[in-house]
């Protein structure tokens, strides 16, 4: 028993020794973040090291705000992001549905454009969406733009139409004898039932738009319509640039991911392993 | 499952409605426009300014080149460092799981604006974190701006600190999905833990592994934030430049729409096949 207790101890120390390490470095950019956005310009472009946080967030906000009005661009960001998830959850629990619970012609077709769609890089869609939208509809740096051509997605359906496949049939057949039209059972009853997921996909979507970067960028560069992410990055090749203010807008973008992260981590995991697993 | 056609129609039409005007009409378009010449109105027909010239340009195998490295040595070396993790995450001898687990799940929600920051800070030459490091014990600092294989290298770093949690969470799922009464039958019959590992584990894990390899595969094909945000829009001189950073070049600052449509289509294609290549080497052999 002793022998067997001591290799255990062995073994713990061994994963401890590699993991533990190993995490510290994964978690330093992160920790650095909060360290640079609290340090002046001078002291992240000085010679000492730096590891524990300084005083300057507030004089450091005050100069990101004066680079460019983050505060807006993070308006823009929600509210995008906010309605995105909305249609897009939507759209896709709709769609899941009808592919769940309904045969009907055209249904292997339907469910080969959404896997195909899946392995397609947006390349291929993304000049066509430009040249319609901001050209032939001259629709740059509107709320359209921003929220309506990135709606489609492919995982939201697979992963609705799991859900409600997993829910017991007699239940929507005993309301559809009972005369409650399909619409009526999709609303009161599939929905209702299916609230964890909805919670997942809507947590992966809204970090989805949250982070959103090649579509906003293309689309939206007039500075009343930028999103957080797209003013952020315009910073970058400025020479007189606040650094620390950008690691404020930086924190700013992050944390309240971060938050979200880990009090749903559950509905994390369960969004990002939808794709892989069935 | 019921059969009624138009009931479902009636769910599926707003998605579809979407699909089809930001999905499908682009798809045929953007084919349509890679014969044409885009460079000056009126747009026409001459494939030799699209498909002719991507075969002759030498910016565009620089991109190609730099986008296969990339391929050929971030997505092998997350995948196993991801298996790894996951393998080591699900021990049960794990303390503070919930600390580590943070550590590297974390990354998956940060975006890459501001990743890019804190990585271009962290390397700065002159005052990074990481250089300061090297010079600490003993070694020379490295200009990872100015010197082609340290910025091909720092973006390496950059998207495997980004990405492997992701992949991780994946394989773990894998992990927990295998039934653990085949572990207690292998011990019983005295199989040693690492033969278990070689001989039930990977194999049960090769769908799950396939299925990374293919998503990273994908993501690479299209790189482009970072590149574009870390190291200056593929700096130093190209050592970085993506395939997708290459094809935003050329459409959206060309604005020659036509090549890079050609270029969207090459990418499309690489990726197909490099997927179904992984697919074969990854298939049931049993």
């Amino acid at each position: 028993m002793r022998s067997k207790s001591k290799t255990m101890l062995f073994r713990s120390l061994a994963l401890h020794s590699v993991l533990v390490p190993l995490a510290l470095l994964w978690l330093l950019p992160l920790w650095m973040m909060f360290v640079f956005a609290t340090m002046s310009d001078n002291a992240i472009f000085s010679p000492d090291i730096h590891l524990i946080p300084s005083t300057q967030f507030g004089e450091n906000f005050a100069k990101l705000q004066g680079d460019i009005d983050f505060v807006r661009t993070l308006i823009v960001s929600v509210v995008v992001a906010v309605i995105y998830t909305f249609f897009s959850v939507a759209l896709t629990s709709m769609a899941g549905w009808a592919l769940a619970r309904y045969k009907f012609l055209g249904r292997g077709l339907v469910v080969a454009i959404i896997l195909g769609t899946m392995t397609l890089p947006y390349f291929v869609v993304v000049i066509p969406q430009f040249i319609m939208v901001a050209r032939d509809f001259g629709l740059s740096n509107t709320w359209f733009a921003l929220i309506v051509p990135p709606l489609f997605n492919s995982l939201g359906v697979l992963f609705m139409r799991q859900a409600f496949s997993l829910m017991p049939v007699d239940l929507f057949d005993a309301a559809r004898v009972e005369g409650v039209s399909e619409w009526k059972i999709f609303i009161h009853i599939a929905l209702p039932l299916s609230r964890p997921m909805l919670a997942a996909l809507s947590i992966i979507l809204f970090l989805h738009s949250w982070n959103n970067y090649l579509w906003p960028l293309l689309i939206s560069n007039d500075r009343s319509m930028m999103t957080a992410p797209v003013a952020l990055g315009s910073l970058f090749g400025l020479i007189d640039v606040s650094w620390g203010g950008v690691m404020v807008g930086a924190v700013l973008l992050t944390v309240p991911m971060l938050v979200v992260f880990v009090f749903l981590q559950r509905f994390f995991m369960a969004g990002i392993t939808a794709g892989a697993v069935k | 499952m019921r059969r009624r056609n138009l009931t479902a129609y009636g769910f599926l039409s707003p998605y579809l409605l979407i699909f089809a005007a930001f999905w499908l009409w682009p798809i045929i378009y953007s084919f349509y426009l890679s014969f044409l010449s885009t460079r000056r109105a009126p747009w026409t027909f001459n494939p030799s300014m699209t498909w002719l010239r991507i075969t002759q340009d030498t910016a565009f195998y620089n991109a190609l080149w730099n986008t296969l490295k990339i391929l050929a040595i971030q997505v092998p070396a997350m995948v196993f460092l991801a298996t790894v993790l996951a393998v080591l995450l699900n021990s049960q001898l794990l303390r503070a799981r919930g600390l580590i687990r943070f550590a590297f799940f974390a990354p998956v929600v940060i975006g890459e604006a501001a990743y890019a920051a804190v990585f271009r800070l962290m390397f700065n030459t002159d005052f990074g974190i990481v250089n300061k490091t090297l010079q600490a014990i003993g070694l020379s600092k490295v200009d990872w701006f100015a010197n082609p294989s340290a910025a091909m290298s720092l973006i390496i770093m950059a998207v495997t600190w980004r990405w492997v949690g992701y992949n991780a969470i994946i394989i773990l799922s894998g992990l927990q999905s295998i039934q653990t009464d085949v572990y207690e039958a292998a011990t019983l019959e005295r199989v040693s833990p690492r033969q278990q590992f070689f001989h039930i584990t990977l194999p049960l894990l090769r769908p799950v592994l396939v299925f990374c390899f293919v998503l990273s595969v994908i993501g690479s094909m299209q790189l482009f934030a970072e590149p574009y945000l870390i190291t200056n829009m593929g700096g130093p001189g190209g050592a970085t430049e993506t395939l997708g950073l290459f094809l935003y070049r050329q459409g959206f600052l060309n604005l020659n729409f036509g090549y890079a449509s050609a270029i969207a289509y090459t990418i499309a294609a690489l990726a197909v096949a490099i997927s179904a290549l992984n697919m074969w080497i990854g298939r049931d052999r049993t």
